[in-house]
This record gives C-alpha cells, structure tokens and sequence, in this order.
C-alpha cells in the first residue's frame, strides 16, 4: 500500500529529524564549582576585565533600573516579547558564582548557559564569538571579583514556541557564525583593533543594523540603521543621512565626550555606551571611531545642502512655527538672546535628517540629558508642555525648516507610541 | 487674543502667542510666585502645573497651553490659607533664600496628586528637575514627606474632598 508507506516514510523521517535537531540542540552541562575567592584572580587582569566590561556595555543590559551593578533584571524590549538580563555577579545561587572559566568562554562563544542550555540572542553571542579566549578570562575575573548579589532576574515574556529554547539551535544554525576575529593583514594596527572591538565586544551592530523577521542581523545590510528601545539606530555607513559627513575625528569626539558639535549629543541607549567608553583607554576609542569612519566611507556633502535657517517666510505663521518662536529659539537660534552652551545647530542635528523621526520625538519630548546624566540636563524636555499633535506639528516643522527633506509620515501616532514607551517604563 | 485658564479662572491674553508663559503670568497677570531664574528650562524656579503636570514656564510659549489647566503657587493657597505643600514647606523652614521654592512647590504637588506616598527615591526623581543654591535640600525632603502625610490624614478625614485646591 502506497499510503501508509508514505506515512511510515514520513514518520521514519520525523524522528529521524527529530533525533538529529536533539543532537544538534542538546549541549551538556559543565560541571558546577564553588565560587573562586577573589584573590585568586590577578589584580592586573581584573582591571583589563574592567575596561573590557565597559568597552561592553555589559552593565547596560545586566542591571535593573536603580538595581545594583550587574545583578540583572534589565527589560530588554524585543519584537518578540521581553528578555530580561541576567544576574552577572558571582552569586552561586542567581548568578554566575557556579560558572567555570571554561562555562563562561562558552557562554561568549556559543550562547550556551553553563547548564547547557541555548541561551536568546539578546545576548549579543553572534558578536562576542569574535572576542578572544584571552579577554574572556579577562572579563570572567572581572566578573567573579564584583560583590555577589542574590537576585533572580524576572522571567522572560516571550510568547510559545519561543519558550522553547532548544529552538534556538536552529536559530544558531542559520545565522551564527562562531569564531575568533581574523585580523586583516592588509590594514593598519589600529583599525584592526577597532574592528575586533567593534565588531565584537561593542556588539555595535546589535542596535545600528537592521534585523531581519527572525531578529538576525541582516548582513547585507550591516551598520544600515536599526533600533533600540524606541530610538532609531543611524546607520553607520554609506547610508547616513548626517548632514555634515562623520570623520574619524567627530566619531572620536562624540564617543570619548558625548558630544559631536556637528553631529549630536548621545542620548537614549547610546549614553550609557558613551559613560562606559570614558572608562575605555583613549586608544581603543581611536581605534573604534578610526573603524567606523573607515565603514562609513568618504561621503559627498550633499549637492542640494540643506536649506539652512534663512529669513522667515512672509506669510502667516502656522502654530508650530509659532512654538518654535516661544519654546526653542531662545537656545536654537543664532542669535537667540539666551545662550549659555552652543546646542548642535539644528541644520546639522542627524537626528533631524534621518528618515526615522524617533530621536528627533524622543528629544522634543525628554530633552537631553548632559553626557554624565548628573547635572541639570542640556535641554529640557516638553513631554508635560506640549500636546502630541503639538509635538507631531512642531518635528514636522523642524524637518521642513532646517532639512528640506519630506515630512515624516504618521508622526502623532509615533509621539503617541514614544509616549506609551513612557508609561511601561 | 489667546484665552489662558489659571487658578481656575479664564483670561484674555494680549500679547505674541510666542510668549512664554511666565512672563505673561508676571506681567499681565501678576501672579509672580513663579520665577525667572535662568530662562532656559534648566533651574526649574518657572514651574507652574498644566493638567496637573509640571512644565518650565519660562520655554513653554501660551500658543501651546490654550484649553489647558494652568495652576501656579498662588493657586494652591495664600499666606492665610496655606495648601498642605505649602504648609509643609514652611513647618520644616524649607527656604533659605526662597527664589526656587515656588518650583520645588509645584513639582512636589503634582507629585503627590498622582502619588500619595511615594518613597523616598520617587520625591528625590520628581524633584530632580528643580535646583536649589542654598542647599535646604534636606529640608525640602522634609517638607515633601511632611505634606505628602499631611494630605493623606486630610483625605482620611474628608474622604469627599478635593485636595489642593
């Protein structure tokens, strides 16, 4: 009989399939351990970890709001649902206190829990499989050296079948590539240098490139613009929209002080990268702007330059206009009568010409922060003074003024959404 | 003309509907609990309430709050009538030289419309925003933990009643 032979090659197939995918998503545990004594890591080598860890972000995404420093609980906000980051510190019990060195190099290298099990992409593994066994060890005694702290993170909100973590391994299959970084022989010492950290430990593709529906990178279009957490991600190549084109040296400047006078300040997730990179040795913020301004490559400045702040038009001023007038020119105007720091001037500002109007909300609403988040900030915010048609009139007026550029669509749905990011924070 | 509702009453506004309102509240109004301090939205001594929210006066132009419900200090209570806030502020002698503490008031009332016991990590938050030179902070701390007991004893007593105004 045909059918039932098909049926018993299907089924045959089926647990065949089945067994294979085990073998491929079943990792072993490794053993755990007692929690190694502190003094038993080098002093010299805790202090590399530490800059490593900062060169990392990892504190960003492994710390609660106002949780303390590496115990986990950071929502990470996903298409997908929530991840929250893990408790980091040497706790046996809810942190990695039970880990081996040889666990943690594993977890770097192949996203896999010293349990064996497949640990989410949210943890950016695709990019610290490049890091060396050398900075693991590095970043492992750093880790085992800061005070443990009992504190489970919440569970993830992720809906079936993602719950499913052997899943992942097929994740894994498509799209990650494990292995060291391969140094290039033909460029120079500090762009290789900046490439491996860029590449991988500052996982900075992880937020600046687009991520395809199964939340991979999409490696085609590598440092194209993506997003974090309600803020658009530029894009770190030839696609940058900034209307003075990024050199090595505003890169370098805007990462080691958080400010590039044509360009930005740092705000939203990049802040805190730019607070952890002042612990980073100047070099190796030489070598990541050298890096990132060799992807962006020599850019044009464009033909038609943006229409700069001219005369305002003789005709009837429209209510944003007017806002602008009342609200921001004070600080934004050449010769605004009020002036104590020199704001990015908006003709520059990337925030205003890129094709995503999420920064640019998200500033209006929230303001900017100085780069050490301590002092009174920047710029105030005018979530509390203005409406969100208010808002959407005045981006949109912003956009038209100093960029030339289309509005932006569908802007009061978007202040709406920047402000229901608010609300579940 | 641009009409303005404060303290509940609505006015006629005459002047550039680019004005920032607290100049507009000082001037034409002279409702002066309100301060100018560095006119920049960086000192927070300008903070009057909108729908209960607080917004720097001195950078939020009247175009902008038209149908919206402004409050500023005086609203709250006058020096025979103080509200609980501004009872507070002065039980605990919270001012030094005085010029921020309308803003500390305004920031520490809509505070506690929306939370009535905060912690002490929500008061220090919401008073973030606002400086104070003198350095009274502890007291001002004081002062905000003093109403915020004050108003929910009076919402205990008057469970009818409407706080604050």
């Amino acid at each position: 009989m045909r059918i039932p032979r098909i049926v018993g090659g299907a089924v045959a197939l089926a647990v065949l399939g089945a067994a294979g995918f085990t073998a491929i998503a079943w990792r072993s545990g490794i053993e755990p351990i007692d929690p190694p004594a502190s003094a038993s890591f080098d002093p010299v080598q805790v202090a590399e970890g530490a800059r490593l860890a900062a060169i990392g972000n990892c504190m960003q995404c492994h710390t609660a709001p106002d949780g303390k420093p590496f115990a986990g609980g950071y929502p990470l906000k996903t298409p997908f649902g929530t991840i929250f980051g893990t408790n980091i510190t040497p706790d046996p019990e809810t942190g990695i206190g039970s880990w081996s060195e040889a666990a943690f190099q594993r977890a770097m290298a192949e996203g896999v829990d010293r349990a064996g099990s497949h640990l989410y992409p949210g943890f950016p593994y695709d990019h610290f499989t490049k890091v060396t066994e050398r900075d693991n060890r590095a970043l492992y005694a750093f880790l085992m050296t800061r005070e443990p702290v009992a504190a489970d993170a919440p569970p993830n909100q992720l809906p079936w079948p993602l719950t499913f973590r052997p899943l992942l391994a097929g994740w894994k299959l498509l799209f990650l590539e494990t292995g060291e970084f391969r140094p290039d022989p033909s460029k120079p010492e500090d762009w290789n240098r900046g490439a491996y950290l860029v590449e991988g430990l500052s996982h900075c593709g992880a937020c600046h490139t687009p991520r395809n529906a199964l939340g991979a990178e999409e490696k085609d279009k590598s440092f194209g613009g993506g997003e974090s957490d309600g803020w658009h991600a530029p894009a770190l190549n030839q696609a940058s929209t900034a209307p003075v084109p990024w050199t090595k040296d505003s890169l370098y400047s805007y990462l080691r002080t958080g400010v590039s006078a044509d360009h930005a300040v740092a705000s939203g997730p990049m802040a805190p990268v730019v607070r952890n990179l002042s612990r980073v040795p100047d070099t190796d913020v030489q070598a990541i702007a050298t890096y990132v301004a060799d992807r962006m490559g020599a850019r044009e400045a464009p033909a038609d330059p943006p229409t700069p702040a001219a005369e305002a038009p003789r005709q009837p001023e429209g209510r944003a206009a007017t806002i602008y007038r009342g609200a921001c020119a004070t600080c934004h105007d050449a010769n605004g009568p009020l002036q104590f720091a020199s704001p990015v001037g908006l003709d520059r500002a990337t925030s205003l010409a890129q094709p995503d109007p999420r920064n640019a909300i998200q500033v209006i609403l929230h303001g900017v922060e100085t780069p050490d988040a301590k002092a009174a900030p920047l710029m105030p915010g005018f979530a509390n003074a203005l409406t969100n048609a208010q808002v959407a009139d005045l981006a949109a007026y912003l956009r038209t003024r100093f960029t030339g550029q289309p509005v932006w669509d569908d802007l009061e749905a978007e202040v709406g959404r920047a402000r229901t990011g608010d609300s579940s924070e | 003309m641009i009409t303005l509702s404060v303290n509940g009453r609505d006015h006629q506004i005459d002047a550039d509907p680019a004005t920032p309102l607290l100049y507009v509240l000082r001037d034409d109004l002279h409702l002066n609990a309100a301060k100018f301090g560095c006119g920049l939205g960086q000192c927070g001594s300008c903070m009057v309430l909108a729908d209960g929210l607080p917004v720097v006066s001195c950078v939020t132009p009247v175009v902008a709050l038209e149908g919206r419900r402004i409050r500023t200090v005086e609203g709250l209570g006058g020096a025979d009538d103080p509200g609980p806030v501004q009872r507070a502020f002065i039980d605990e002698q919270a001012a030094q030289c005085g010029y921020c503490i309308p803003g500390f008031i305004i920031s520490a009332q809509a505070l506690l419309e929306r939370t009535p016991s905060p912690s002490d990590a929500e008061i220090r938050t919401a008073l973030k925003p606002n400086l104070c030179r003198c350095g009274t902070h502890i007291r001002i701390l004081r002062a905000v933990r003093r109403a915020a007991d004050a108003m929910r004893t009076s919402v205990a007593a008057n469970p009818g009643g409407e706080g604050g105004q």
